[in-house]
């Protein structure tokens, strides 16, 4: 979506501001004239492809819909975790190796809020258990993103344009938010149970979909939507995609690159936190070491990508996500390595990732 | 020739250097408002340096940057950072040409013009002045920059320098690589912002289009300004100008 997205029609959706003139100067010429920005489908395309190819892989239709809820759902909260990373690679040359330490410092965050949360979230009640997820993701957003902005400041800024040095101090960072987290909440793995209403499946014909997932690729769907209309629809959006393209031009236009660049590292950070929360909420519990592990895939979904490109992100997560569920039930021993393998064929038919950021 | 009293932007013995490299060894340089400044010189002469340097993308590290500011007084560049160059009223076209490829035309402009939050925020008769010298940008306006043809290219790079009012515009050979009708084109589109008093410091390589738009000239060498007057005296003196740029301006038509 940062790249090439429709934008269809010439006139912006329509505005509550007073608008003196509301046809803006094209509308009379000739966007008829020319399709618009036309999407590049074959990722897409691969996508699906390779969810239809599964089908018969796997035999049972019902099966095959089991996994592909569950790998979308994962793929959603690993895109929803390294949406922040691609971003602030794509506009600042980042190499944040620190990213996990969010995921982890939000998943641990919810262990602690819906620990008091118990009555709301053992009430059979979807409504008190939702609200109870709510205000842990709200928490664990609001403080990943309050890390995020002392990250930036001590371990980021001065190492600016350095790339050894970035890799070594924000990896050097999670090693010390991971120790950080075993004094505060301790080394041991903490159970972080689905509230009441969440757990379990529904049918939808024999297959068994299990509620939390349909709930993680609804916040997921949520989350890429308001990205998707930031990224294209604001102005912020505009200079974040401009940014990400060319920063010296950005400046030469007067805006200030550094601060935008601020403004992006800390909403990825929040956005780690949410996906900390969705990915602990996920696998039930939490150990230290979530960031860490994390960490690989996520660069293994910003590479697929195209480094800088959400919708290159997006892509990525849900390919990933997919194959680690299809592989998982074929062939298990196949699914330790099956997002390297990913990578590999990936890079061998895109060698900059699925949508390449142009100009870099 | 030029009537205003005080130049609109003066360098005065600017050295910049680029790592280990000394490529202004001080620069005077005088543009006068409202008219088209061109800086020509051999490739390598510091010319595209002395653009980014004015606008801050590279530090001087002796010198002064003076501006005249819209209010009367003048501002030293050479302690802002480019944001702030820019904001001072400054638009640059680099010589790369610096479109966001990925976005649109439309979303190109809309960045440009900085006081715009929406397109309909837009000052639309600017628009449309702009699109009289440049109709390929309504055309294509919501086609993605990047799938534009050199040309459209450098249309909307100068486009995007003019979206709004600026005091200067600084462009960095806005005719390099570009086919005669273009360049014609482009030449129209300078006279149109000379009309409209706009000041412009050009960089060219192509002498017949600096001939036909300059009002004021300088010429550089080895990183230092060797010659400066006004554009009608160098086209009139042969010798002058096989001495500076080592060929005639006679030979390019």
């Amino acid at each position: 979506m940062t790249e090439r997205t429709a934008v269809p029609g010439a006139p912006p959706a329509p505005s509550p501001a007073p608008t003196p003139s509301p046809a803006p100067p094209a509308a009379s010429g000739a966007p008829d004239a020319l399709p618009a920005t036309r999407l590049d489908w074959k990722p897409l395309a691969l996508l699906a492809a390779i969810a239809l190819l599964a089908l018969p892989a796997i035999g049972s239709p019902s099966t095959w819909l089991t996994l592909t809820v569950a790998g979308l759902a994962m793929g959603m909260i690993v895109f929803i975790t390294a949406s922040g990373l691609t971003l602030v690679f794509g506009l600042m040359d980042v190499l944040n190796f620190g990213h996990g330490v969010f995921i982890a410092a939000g998943a641990f965050l919810a262990t602690t809020v819906l620990a008091p949360l118990a009555p709301w979230t053992q009430a059979d009640s979807l409504a008190s258990n939702l609200a109870a997820i709510f205000v842990a993701m709200l928490v664990a957003m609001a403080a990943c993103a309050a890390i995020g902005l002392a990250f930036e400041r001590v371990l980021v800024r001065p190492v600016y344009g350095q790339h050894l040095k970035q890799i070594l101090i924000t990896m050097g960072g999670m090693i010390v938010g991971e120790e950080l987290i075993k004094a505060i909440w301790g080394p041991q793995q903490i159970p972080l149970p689905l509230p009441q209403a969440l757990r379990g499946s529904i049918l939808v014909g024999d297959a068994a979909i299990e509620r939390y997932r349909l709930l993680a690729v609804a916040i997921g769907l949520v989350v890429f939507v308001a990205l998707a209309w930031t990224l294209s629809r604001t102005k912020i959006g505009l200079l974040i995609r401009a940014g990400v393209q060319d920063r010296e031009m950005v400046e030469s236009l007067g805006y200030r690159i550094r601060r935008l660049f601020v403004g992006v590292f800390v909403a990825g950070s929040g956005l780690a936190g949410l996906g900390g929360v969705l990915w602990g909420l996920y696998q039930q519990s939490v150990i230290p070491q979530i960031g860490a592990q994390v960490n690989v895939l996520l660069f293994i979904v910003i590479i697929i990508g195209g480094l800088g490109s959400t919708l290159g992100c997006f892509v990525g997560a849900m390919l990933v996500g997919l194959m680690a569920n299809y592989t998982g039930f074929l062939a298990p021993k196949v699914a330790l390595f099956s997002n390297i393998l990913l990578m590999v064929a990936i890079l061998l038919w895109r060698p900059q990732g699925v949508y390449p950021v142009s100009n870099r | 020739m030029p009537e205003a009293p005080a130049p609109l932007l003066a360098l005065a013995g600017v050295h910049t250097r680029i790592g280990a490299y000394h490529i202004l060894h001080g620069v005077d340089l005088e543009v006068p408002e409202g008219g088209l400044t061109m800086l020509l010189g051999r490739n390598g002469a510091g010319k595209t340096t002395c653009l980014r340097t004015i606008m801050g993308l590279w530090r001087a590290s002796e010198g002064t940057v003076r501006f005249r500011a819209e209010g009367g007084g003048t501002r030293e560049l050479a302690t802002l950072d480019t944001a702030a160059i820019a904001q001072a009223g400054i638009a640059y076209v680099p010589e790369n040409m610096g479109i966001f490829g990925d976005l649109t035309v439309r979303e190109n402009l809309l960045l440009a013009a900085r006081g715009a939050r929406r397109v309909d925020d837009m000052d639309t008769a600017r628009l449309e002045w702009i699109f009289g010298f440049f109709p390929a940008l309504r055309k294509f306006w919501l086609y993605p920059a990047g799938k534009l043809s050199g040309g459209q290219k450098q249309m909307l790079a100068i486009a995007r320098a003019i979206v709004e009012p600026r005091r200067l515009l600084l462009v960095d050979e806005p005719t390099k690589g570009l086919a005669p009708a273009i360049v014609s084109n482009l030449a129209d589109a300078f006279g149109e912002l000379k009309a409209a008093r706009t000041t412009v410091l050009l960089v060219e390589q192509n002498v017949a289009f600096a001939t036909r738009l300059g009002d004021t000239v300088a010429v550089m060498d080895d990183g230092r300004i060797v010659h400066r007057g006004t554009m009608a005296a160098l086209r009139d003196d042969e010798a002058l100008q096989r001495r500076l740029l080592g060929l005639s301006m006679a030979a390019g038509h």
